[in-house]
């Protein structure tokens, strides 16, 4: 007995094709001059899932479709010298295609053994990607309508440098060597018939006849060889090496400020909001910012609330605002109904917009005329600051000054 | 940076920053993304950070290379949120049982089906309870604060060292999206967790948990013993079987390693001559602390319980609940999910519930319910 095998009698159907292809994979191993604890053999599920009894390999057995996912994993963190083998059926490839073609197109360091019986065998015999037209299943008894997957050709196309397809019968097993020498991606696809459902079905078909027939020719095919994929580990920096905000000022705030300011995408006011925050900060203020704006970031509305406080801040809702500001038309269809629902505090509104319909304050002010669409949301919160003094305006103003948006604005001008 | 400052460091800082330094830190080492909104900030974060950080093409993908990097030895991490994490669940059983550690973190966001992926919800919790087919318990801690951000990344990732197992970190939206102001001195040091292998000459049974309930750890490939691991029902020794004693015994053990060993963590503040306790988790956990200190600086004594450790739910938390006249438990779902969990559907009329879909919860509703 193979040193690759712990029990001679394999689990399958009399007569079925997994047996050469476990007898072959034994041989190819050998062949290679491996030794058992450098394979992990990866199964799906199917019949030729259940062989991980037999193999002295390492075994994993995985989920219907998705070894080839799982095995790629392993293959991310194993040394190249460690041989990663799939077993999967034409029912697990169809299922998995998505993930055969990833494993090819990344060069993920696996073999992949394909046992194609042309159909679902452990459930009953349906039919699956790789069933060849006409042929007959138990839900196709006039046989199957539709062309079948070529998965040589489609993992060729996705960046494997070596495919293979092979008739399931006598010794394949130079084949299998040559896939399982390749450092990257390689697929066999072997070809059967299913011994219970597919002659059952098909009792005049012959396994050669049937793969001429259905155009599953036999051969090798290699791309030019490239890396395996292994991601190495590296070296990062931490993400907290950020610099401290010096409280450089005092905020005369007692209590807590909601604010929210409203403005159209592509303007500024996340990083608008997000200089307040900074100069809150310095200003030995507790503040919290978050952000919204629609899927498609780079129009509509885009909104910042703040909520600036001189204790800490737990809850960072703003059901009901002291402060909008308003620099587009955008930002007011966002915010008109929060706005209508104020019973105080104050709106700060671009003098391009119409007044909407608030018990707020409202203070109309020049934003985009003066700073441009650009920069009309900064300019509005160094508003805000001028007329509450919430934060002092200097505060602010250095803080845009020292990010990356105070060489592009003359806030002399302001 | 070396934590800990030993000076004030305030900065402007969102969740997702801590989780993701937080779990490399504990000793986590690959990151297997995909873009979901809300947890796209967090996968932005660990693709900077971690020492292996991989896109994958789509979320199944991105649990099943998880899977096989947690079998070779690396302790993997990936975020998502429910459209994402439906995809996952199967991937997460399998690591279950072939027992894989690495950590999820889901992000909680306002469902069902794709429902606003911008808007912040507690809504998964239900869904995390049943995630394991047959029932089984699956350990999920929740954070609360920023803190926990920081706090419960290396808990969550020991535990599925310890316990051999995928665990779940859930969160929310707003915790993981929103900046908020932070003292960065406030952080403590955090250890890498601490991880064995099986290094005995002997014999060795992937899933022989000896005098135990938690099998020895060691990585496929290995040069010294074979290992089997396996997604279906298998014996100790990884081999698949039907319904043997054996195999039955090892998928009860499965559940007996949680009950007995998962960490109970919550944070209970309780005030003498409290009539009313407040119960909460997550996002709403900052509406109940101010609710509780508006109660108390009006003269209202009052009580509050953040769970950490939601499931498996700890008894304590009854055990807790059992010794005040009046609860309110505050959550931001349609179902008080938190109140189901702990009393199924029938819930005592001593106990008030306090909900919202669509926007956080507030503290005055909170505080409403407690003086009601």
């Amino acid at each position: 007995m193979s040193r690759f095998l712990v029990k001679p009698e394999l689990p399958y159907c009399k007569g079925c094709g997994h047996h050469l292809i476990v007898r072959n994979t034994v041989k190819a191993l050998e062949a290679l001059g491996a030794s058992p604890l450098d394979v992990v053999l990866v199964t799906d599920i199917g019949c030729h899932g259940i062989v991980d009894g037999n193999f002295a390999t390492h075994t994993v057995h995985g989920l219907h479709g998705r070894s080839v996912a799982l095995a790629a994993g392993i293959a991310m963190g194993l040394p190249p010298e460690k041989k990663v083998i799939v077993y999967i059926g034409d029912g697990g490839a169809t299922i998995g295609l998505q993930h055969i073609l990833e494993a090819a197109r990344m060069n993920a360091d696996l073999t992949v053994v394909v046992h194609n019986n042309m159909l679902y065998g452990m459930t009953g015999g349906q039919p699956s990607g790789l069933t060849p037209t006409g042929f007959r299943t138990v839900l196709t008894p006039q046989g199957y309508s539709l062309p079948h997957h070529n998965l040589p050709r489609l993992v060729l196309d996705a960046g494997a440098p070596f495919a293979a397809r092979v008739v399931g019968l006598g010794d394949f097993s130079d084949v299998l060597r040559q896939a399982l020498a390749v450092q990257g991606f390689a697929l066999v696809e072997v070809l059967e018939i299913c011994v219970s459902y597919g002659v059952k079905m098909n009792p005049d078909l012959r396994l050669k006849e049937l793969a001429q027939e259905a155009g599953y020719e036999p051969g090798i095919w290699e791309s030019p060889a490239r890396p395996a994929f292994r991601p190495s580990r590296r070296e990062t920096a931490s993400l907290l090496d950020m610099p401290a905000v010096p409280q450089k000022y005092s905020s005369p705030l007692e209590g807590r400020m909601a604010l929210i300011l409203a403005g159209s995408a592509g303007e500024g006011v996340q990083q608008a909001a997000e200089l307040l925050a900074q100069a809150a900060i310095a200003a030995g203020l507790h503040v919290t910012k978050k952000g919204s704006y629609p899927v498609t970031v780079g129009v509509g509305f885009s909104t910042a609330e703040m909520v600036l406080s001189r204790d800490p801040i737990f809850y960072h809702g703003v059901p009901q605002p002291d402060a909008v500001v308003v620099t587009s038309a955008d930002g007011l269809a966002n915010q008109r109904e929060r706005i209508r629902r104020m019973t105080g505090g104050v709106l700060w509104l671009d003098a391009s917009l119409p007044v909407p319909e608030t018990s707020a304050e409202v203070r109309v002010a020049d934003f985009r005329g003066r700073a441009g669409a650009r920069n009309a949301a900064l300019y509005a919160l160094l508003t805000v600051l001028r007329e509450t003094g919430v934060v002092p305006p200097e505060a602010f103003l250095e803080t845009v000054r020292e990010s990356p948006i105070g060489r592009q604005v003359d806030l002399s001008e302001w | 940076m070396t934590m800990t400052l030993s000076h004030s460091h305030p900065v402007l800082i969102d969740g997702s920053r801590l989780i993701a330094e937080a779990c490399v830190r504990a000793g986590a080492d690959a990151y297997v993304g995909y873009p979901i909104t809300p947890a796209s900030l967090i996968f932005f974060h660990a693709s900077r950070r971690f020492p292996i950080a991989l896109p994958a093409p789509d979320e199944i993908t991105a649990l099943q290379w998880m899977a096989g990097l947690s079998a070779a030895g690396y302790l993997p991490v990936s975020a998502t949120s429910f459209p994402g994490f439906a995809l996952m669940v199967e991937s997460i059983n399998m690591a279950y049982m072939m027992e894989l550690p690495m950590l999820v973190i889901l992000v909680q966001r306002l469902g069902p089906a794709t429902g606003t992926a911008t808007a912040g919800a507690q809504g998964d919790l239900l869904l995390l309870n049943g995630l394991i087919s047959g029932g089984y318990p699956l350990p999920v801690f929740c954070i609360s604060d920023l803190e926990d951000c920081w706090l419960l990344p290396p808990i969550a990732l020991q535990t599925a060292v310890d316990l051999r197992m995928p665990v779940v970190l859930l969160t929310s939206k707003e915790m993981v999206m929103t900046q908020e102001s932070f003292d960065l001195a406030r952080l403590s040091e955090i250890a890498p967790v601490h991880r064995t292998v099986y290094d005995n000459p002997g014999p060795y049974c992937t899933y022989d948990p000896g005098d135990g309930l938690v099998p020895p750890f060691l990585p496929v490939g290995n040069d010294r013993h074979q290992i089997r691991l396996n997604a279906s029902t298998h014996d100790r020794c990884g081999i698949i079987q039907h319904t043997s004693d054996e195999a039955m015994a090892n998928t009860r053990r499965l559940q007996a390693k949680v009950e007995a060993r998962a960490p109970v963590l919550y944070h209970l503040d309780e005030q003498e001559g409290a009539q009313t306790l407040v119960v909460t988790w997550d996002i709403t956990s900052g509406a109940a602390r101010e609710a509780v200190m508006t109660l108390r600086s009006q003269g209202v004594p009052v009580s509050l319980l953040i769970a950490r450790t939601l499931l498996p739910l700890p008894t304590v938390y009854l055990e807790t609940i059992d010794r005040y006249p009046r609860v309110v438990i505050a959550e931001e779902n349609h179902q008080a999910q938190l109140a189901h969990l702990l009393f199924g559907r029938r819930i005592p009329p001593h106990v008030r519930t306090v909900t919202a879909i669509g926007r956080m919860i507030r503290p005055d509703e909170i505080a409403r319910e407690v003086v009601r």
